[in-house]
């Protein structure tokens, strides 16, 4: 047997979608000029699937901030922080993170990916317990099978689950730590937490929030959900990432559990990496600033939101279950996704194709992400894009007439 | 012992209709990823199914040794006797 045969399956799907399509898997632009515009095989493309809800990545003070770090102190710091030091950016950007979150720690992670990967598998260990949302990105999978915690799944947001598992494990001995999101990456759904908090409470159990996804975007200061929900007291951890709403790359944890700072010298995903480059420590600065100072973004963002999510219900397709900035279509198979995305891009429209077993139920969709920077002309010019190719697809029937009073 | 008659074997098999929407035919040798082409996704959810029947706790941490159905069948019922 070769070395990579056994992903022989997974190639044979994948040549099996190349064969009949673009590739989905590695779309190229040759540029993308604003946050809501690339070219791709030289058209002019709407960007719809880039995680860009506040659109800070062409945001000029960002911008003008990250070219000064990068003459300042050079494009990288060519090592971890435990061997090599800490910049003052790392430090300032902690610091900023605390004021914003009102926490007494925090510490910053290369990417979000390995902010999850370090948390889950260092909080816990050795007969304590990890119970995930069934639904939990990757990132929370890959870190609680790195750490020594038994691992428990509850049905997605569903709290009386929860409090079913947890039942379960009450005589057991070790801590119990809930690992939730914010808003739910792939159908943009959002976590029951008033429910899980009461929950999480009642049993006697740590709660971490993952607001990869809800920060900048939902709570009065961009804090998230909890902070939506008001119950930022009862989440003993909160993740994020600065790759989604901060416009950068990298990933943070803030928390007021006493001793965190060991952390620093036990979390392997945080030691043995290199830092964030000053560039980019810069402009998650200002863009956190920016964050918390101009709710007018989320305010915008709510709107693109709303027109995209109505307009594609009212043309008929299966949306998630809640409008927020990710707005999923459900696909009936995954032959007429993999056509439809393609025809979208072909139109001048980028958005995501996500295929199972990274869905969930199973379901093929076609996943966009609104960002504050589209305007209502973009979104109506995707919304008349997508009727025309699914009526020429036959994803969607003929409209319905108007009914007659 | 008839193993397809092993009460924990059936069990398993419900579950796996449950999850799967198909009737599956299992015995204690079937391999589930190969014979009932069942993902980690998959697995994880029939797991979820045989959790609440049986009422009890089954870490997915333990599912790195199950290869068979009659290896789950086996994990849940130590984990039963223990409780």
């Amino acid at each position: 047997m070769a070395l990579l045969d056994r992903h022989a399956a997974q190639r044979d799907a994948y040549e099996a979608i190349r064969n009949s399509s673009a590739d989905p898997f590695s779309v190229r632009f040759d540029s993308v000029i604003s946050p809501t515009e690339g070219v791709i095989e030289g058209r002019r493309t709407i960007l719809l699937g880039t995680n860009n809800y506040l659109g800070l990545t062409f945001d000029p003070d960002c911008i003008e901030d990250s070219v000064r770090a990068v003459r300042e102190r050079g494009t990288g710091t060519t090592g971890s922080r435990i061997a090599n030091g800490s910049y003052d950016g790392h430090v300032a950007l902690e610091a900023a993170l605390k004021d914003y979150y009102g926490r007494e720690h925090a510490m910053v992670f290369t990417t979000g990916y390995q902010a999850n990967l370090g948390l889950l598998s260092t909080l816990v260990g050795r007969d304590d317990h990890l119970i995930l949302d069934a639904d939990s990105h990757a990132s929370i999978y890959d870190g609680a099978r790195m750490g020594h915690a038994e691992v428990t799944r509850f049905r997605h947001n569903d709290p009386e689950d929860l409090y079913k598992r947890l039942r379960r494990l009450k005589d057991t001995p070790g801590e119990k730590l809930v690992v939730v999101e914010g808003i739910y990456s792939m159908l943009g759904d959002v976590a029951p937490l008033k429910e899980i908090v009461a929950v999480k409470k009642e049993m006697g159990a740590y709660l971490l929030v993952d607001e990869a996804h809800s920060m900048g975007v939902l709570g009065e200061t961009g804090r998230g959900l909890a902070q939506e929900v008001g119950v930022e007291d009862d989440v003993d951890i909160v993740v994020g990432t600065f790759s989604k709403s901060l416009g950068s790359v990298g990933g943070f944890v803030v928390s007021d559990l006493p001793n965190f700072e060991v952390m620093r010298v036990v979390c392997r995903p945080y030691m043995f990496t290199a830092s964030l480059p000053p560039a980019v420590v810069a402009s998650t600065l200002t863009a956190l600033r920016k964050v918390k100072d101009t709710p007018a973004l989320r305010h915008k963002l709510h709107a693109n939101a709303r027109h995209l999510y109505d307009g594609l219900s009212n043309l008929g397709f299966q949306t998630g279950p809640n409008c927020s900035p990710i707005v999923a279509v459900a696909m009936p198979d995954q032959v007429s996704a993999v056509m439809m995305w393609n025809a979208l891009l072909q139109n001048g429209v980028y958005l995501n194709l996500a295929l199972p077993p990274a869905t969930p139920d199973s379901r093929p969709l076609l996943r966009s992400s609104v960002s504050a920077a589209h305007s209502p002309e973009q979104i109506a010019e995707v919304l008349a894009t997508v009727e025309r190719v699914a009526r020429e697809l036959g994803v969607l029937s003929e409209p319905k007439r108007a009914a007659i009073a | 012992m008839d193993l397809i008659s092993d009460p924990t074997v059936s069990q398993v098999a419900r579950a796996a209709e449950t999850v799967l929407g198909r009737a599956v035919h299992v015995t204690a040798a079937t391999d589930i990823s190969r014979d009932l082409a069942v993902d980690s996704l998959a697995l994880m959810n029939i797991v979820m199914e045989l959790e609440d029947h049986f009422d009890i706790s089954i870490p997915i941490d333990r599912l790195s040794e199950v290869q068979t159905v009659g290896d789950l069948s086996s994990l849940i019922d130590t984990i039963r006797n223990k409780a």
